[in-house]
């Protein structure tokens, strides 16, 4: 297992040569000139040019990729060409913003999403297959900026249950330190902090935790049908076991493996940002950040973020597999 | 009979008095948190190094300039100068400051602190020369030095700038917010972070800023000009439109700007919001390239000019807030020609023209659309696929163009597009920044290149009276008209949301203002 995980860590190496490279040449490649775009409107030829050659963008390729890549093997991600702020401040800054929101929405997406398609498959072509079948279906096909305006509309102006948006009420007083709210609220012991944090996350963790949800509900559904059919379920029953120890004792730990892999992959895409869900409900993440990067080609932030993201992506897959273990004996990783 | 309606005129007189004072002169309240949504994070708060709106809202409060704009105009008030003189041949500048600013981290603005500024901008070999590219600098005063030739302190409270050569908008610019003022000592502190820890001498201190988020400010109890009323302000970054207008109607902020076009209406119609609109400096316009056939024939040019209704174009994208244009500048700006005679809609005529340039079957072009809302052309999409139709019905056909925004500007600076859409917001209120920034020879994208213009733009440059300007820019536009090299198509004026309880917004042509006098019917 300890020499697996090695082997998987080694592996990341590779994958960090491979992103950052491609990264570098598409970014590099499309057209578009970060100077322009900073300058605006109207830039002189002059300006444009004392601003690439400021920026080094007057340098040959490999020069530039030579130059990012060894700051890079120092840990040095750069400093943004927009701001100047250095790209790992960033990151630090703002992925944590994705990190909480991304927890909420998968741990909604599961607590709803399991159970949803367990009974589903139990009660398999019951009008409660149907209905949970149909939202499942609404909820994957949902435009989730249509659902957020919704959700804002409903229960922040109309109703006033929920904040419509940010992280914390402007009132609230509060350091962060970690940047994730409710583990900062609840080292400070900061009971009104911690009750406001989550009450700014119930709507967008929900908003984007839908889609999540619907997939994880259809698999869920799918994976226990396919367990449901098996010898060893007709024997259980046959041994006199109840229907609630066979559903979860016995066909649900033999399901579990494919739902792992899919909570596992929607939560890897929810890290790498909620571009619309952050747009809508104004959530300082990184998805949106990086977007924005994206259209400014600022060069800096755009390597930086996605090398990030694909090593976030790698490591949660790495945790997904190592849970299969755990999950099935069978499973071995020599 | 006469002393009893004497009586009652003066009774009258009392209540019609009392009535109005009761309902206009109500005293300013101190303190209150104002919280204002807008669509972007800022980018940095060192002034010089930001090019950003969403950033010059935020130093706008924290530092003050050498002068600045009168609340709701661009002529220029003193500010950290109380007075000024400027030599005969327009070169030497001299500034007299005024001796009760401080900035918030206690040291004195002085004549020292201001050279400090200017070195720090202007020679690129400077110690704290770091942090950023100093746009804004090299783009008004003409690169590094450029036309500043020496800053000199005469006495602690006196300070002297010597240029190189006449720049007629010299004092517009130096009220430009890029040049804000800041504490020497807390750039040296600071360094390349100095953007995150920003130190003036204005009406806000700098509180905290959590980036995507918000940035706090609050009064400055020691302010040369006294204590602002607010106690506070709050800048919340809420990049969708529907989600700050529904942020607004839930009351979790007082103002917002970049209202939808959509959402005009519901607010005129609204009891508990108001609307403000900020007054034009900006012109949207449609430009037509010398250098591809047919735009090299003015017959072509003004046939276009004829061909678009810039009044549908207002109603249907603008929700009626903007006014059409016929100059490449708005009339908020001083020099604007009222007297030239537009182009006025006219199908029949432009057809005319097209069919006695020789295109009376009419021809293809490509049109390019700009991918991103600009304040001057909101929707740029729909307003090019409005003007493809109106010059569908003259008998030409436009291909709707777009790239991306980055690689749009690009490729119209270098003079790709055959027809496309653009637009300018002004930096400095002045004319120079509109006619010879946008259409001097030097400077425009559609490869015209009028030396008769360029003569006079230049001369204007040159000229410190201002009425001898506004003799050469009256006549640069009749030349810019007769030309026609572009189909100039509004003036936008963008709006603004509020709550009533917010008094005393003026909002500025410049698109940014100081919330110094702004204050809470709480």
């Amino acid at each position: 297992m300890f020499n697996y995980i090695i082997k998987r860590i080694v592996a990341l190496i590779p994958i960090i040569i491979g992103v950052s490279i491609i990264v570098f040449l598409l970014i590099h490649l499309i057209p578009g000139d970060p100077a322009q775009t900073m300058l605006g409107e109207r830039a002189t030829e002059e300006t444009v040019q004392r601003l690439r050659e400021q920026m080094g963008l007057n340098d040959p390729l490999y020069a530039q990729f030579g130059r990012f890549f060894k700051n890079l093997l120092r840990g040095d991600l750069g400093r943004s060409i927009t701001s100047n702020n250095p790209v790992a401040v960033e990151i630090s800054q703002r992925f944590p913003a994705t990190l909480e929101l991304s927890i909420f929405a998968i741990v909604f997406a599961v607590l709803v999403g399991v159970p949803a398609g367990i009974l589903a498959a139990t009660k398999q072509n019951s009008w409660f297959d149907n209905l949970s079948m149909l939202v499942a279906l609404i909820g994957v096909s949902m435009p989730i900026f249509w659902l957020g305006l919704m959700f804002i509309w409903l229960f922040a102006v109309t109703l006033g249950w929920f904040p419509p948006s940010s992280r914390m009420s402007v009132g609230v007083v509060f350091e962060p330190i970690t940047n994730l709210y409710l583990l900062d609220s609840i080292i400070q012991l900061n009971y009104l902090a911690f009750i406001d944090a989550l009450r700014h996350l119930v709507l967008p963790g929900i908003a984007l935790g839908t889609i999540p949800m619907a997939i994880i509900a259809r698999m869920t559904r799918s994976s226990m049908l396919e367990v449901l059919k098996q010898d060893y379920i007709r024997t259980a029953y046959a041994k006199g076991l109840v229907k609630r120890v066979v559903v979860y004792k016995h066909a649900l730990k033999n399901a579990m493996v494919p739902i792992i892999t899919v909570v596992g992959l929607q939560f890897g895409v929810l890290l790498g940002g909620a571009v619309l869900t952050e747009t809508i409900f104004s959530w300082p993440g990184l998805g949106k950040y990086l977007v924005d990067a994206i259209y400014a080609r600022d060069f800096p932030v755009v390597q930086g973020g996605i090398l990030f993201f694909a090593i976030v992506f790698v490591l949660v897959n790495l945790v997904v597999d190592l849970s299969y273990a755990t999950i099935d004996p069978r499973i071995q990783y020599n | 009979m006469i002393k009893r309606s004497l009586v009652m005129f003066v009774i009258l007189s009392m209540l019609i008095v009392g009535l109005s004072i009761g309902a206009y002169a109500q005293d300013p309240e101190y303190g209150g948190t104002f919280v204002f949504g807008r669509g972007g994070d800022s980018v940095g708060l060192d002034p010089i190094q930001v090019t950003d709106g969403e950033s010059f809202k935020v130093t706008q409060q924290i530092y003050d300039n050498l002068v600045q704009y009168e609340p709701g105009t661009t002529d220029v008030i003193p500010a950290l100068a109380k007075e000024w003189d400027v030599s005969e041949d327009g070169k030497t500048w001299t500034f007299y400051l005024r001796e009760n600013a401080m900035f918030h981290d206690g040291n004195p603005v002085n004549a020292e602190a201001v050279k400090w500024n200017f070195d720090r901008w202007r020679f690129e070999d400077h110690e704290y020369h770091i942090g950023g590219e100093f746009i804004y600098y090299g783009y008004m005063f003409g690169g590094f030095p450029g036309v500043i030739e020496e800053v000199n302190v005469v006495d602690e409270y006196t300070v002297e700038f010597v240029l190189n050569k006449t720049q007629a908008p010299f004092l517009n610019n130096l009220a430009m917010v890029p040049f804000g003022i800041s504490s020497p000592v807390a750039v040296k502190k600071w360094g390349e972070d100095y953007f995150k820890h920003p130190v003036g001498s204005g009406a806000f201190k700098f509180v905290e800023w959590q980036e995507g988020n918000r940035v706090v400010v609050e009064a400055n109890e020691d302010y040369w000009g006294g204590r602002p009323y607010l106690d506070k302000v709050v800048f919340r970054s809420i990049p969708d439109n529907a989600a700050r207008f529904m942020e607004l109607q839930a009351g979790t902020i007082d103002m917002m700007d970049g209202v939808s076009p959509e959402d005009v209406e519901s607010i005129k119609t609204a009891e508990d919001l108001n609307l403000l609109l900020r007054p034009s400096m900006n012109v949207g316009y449609f430009a037509m390239n010398f250098s591809m056939p047919p735009f090299d024939d003015p017959l072509v040019r003004k046939a276009f000019n004829h061909a678009i209704n810039k009044e549908a174009l207002i109603g249907a994208f603008y929700a009626g807030l903007a006014e059409p244009a016929k100059n490449p500048m708005p009339p908020s700006i001083w020099g604007y020609n009222d007297a030239i005679e537009p182009y006025e809609y006219n199908p029949e005529k432009a057809k005319e023209l097209l069919a006695e340039a020789g295109y009376e079957d009419g021809f293809e072009f490509d049109l390019w659309y700009m991918p991103v809302p600009r304040p001057y052309m909101p929707q740029g999409k729909f307003i090019a696929q409005a003007i493809q139709n109106f010059l569908s019905q003259v008998g030409v056909t436009a291909n709707l163009v777009s790239y991306d925004w980055g690689t749009y500007l690009d490729k119209t600076r270098n003079e790709e597009a055959q027809t496309y859409l653009l637009g300018w917001t002004g930096d400095n209120g002045d004319p120079d920044n509109f006619l010879y920034v946008l259409l001097d020879k030097t400077n425009s994208d559609n490869a015209y290149e009028s030396e008769e213009l360029h003569e006079v733009l230049v001369e204007a440059q040159r000229t410190i009276d201002k009425d001898k300007r506004i003799e050469l820019y009256k006549e640069a536009q009749e030349i810019i008209h007769e030309d026609a090299p572009w189909v100039p198509l509004v003036h936008s004026t963008p709006p603004l949301a509020l709550k009533p309880m917010v008094k005393n917004y003026i909002p500025n042509p410049t698109s940014t203002e100081k919330f110094k006098d702004v204050w809470l019917d709480q």
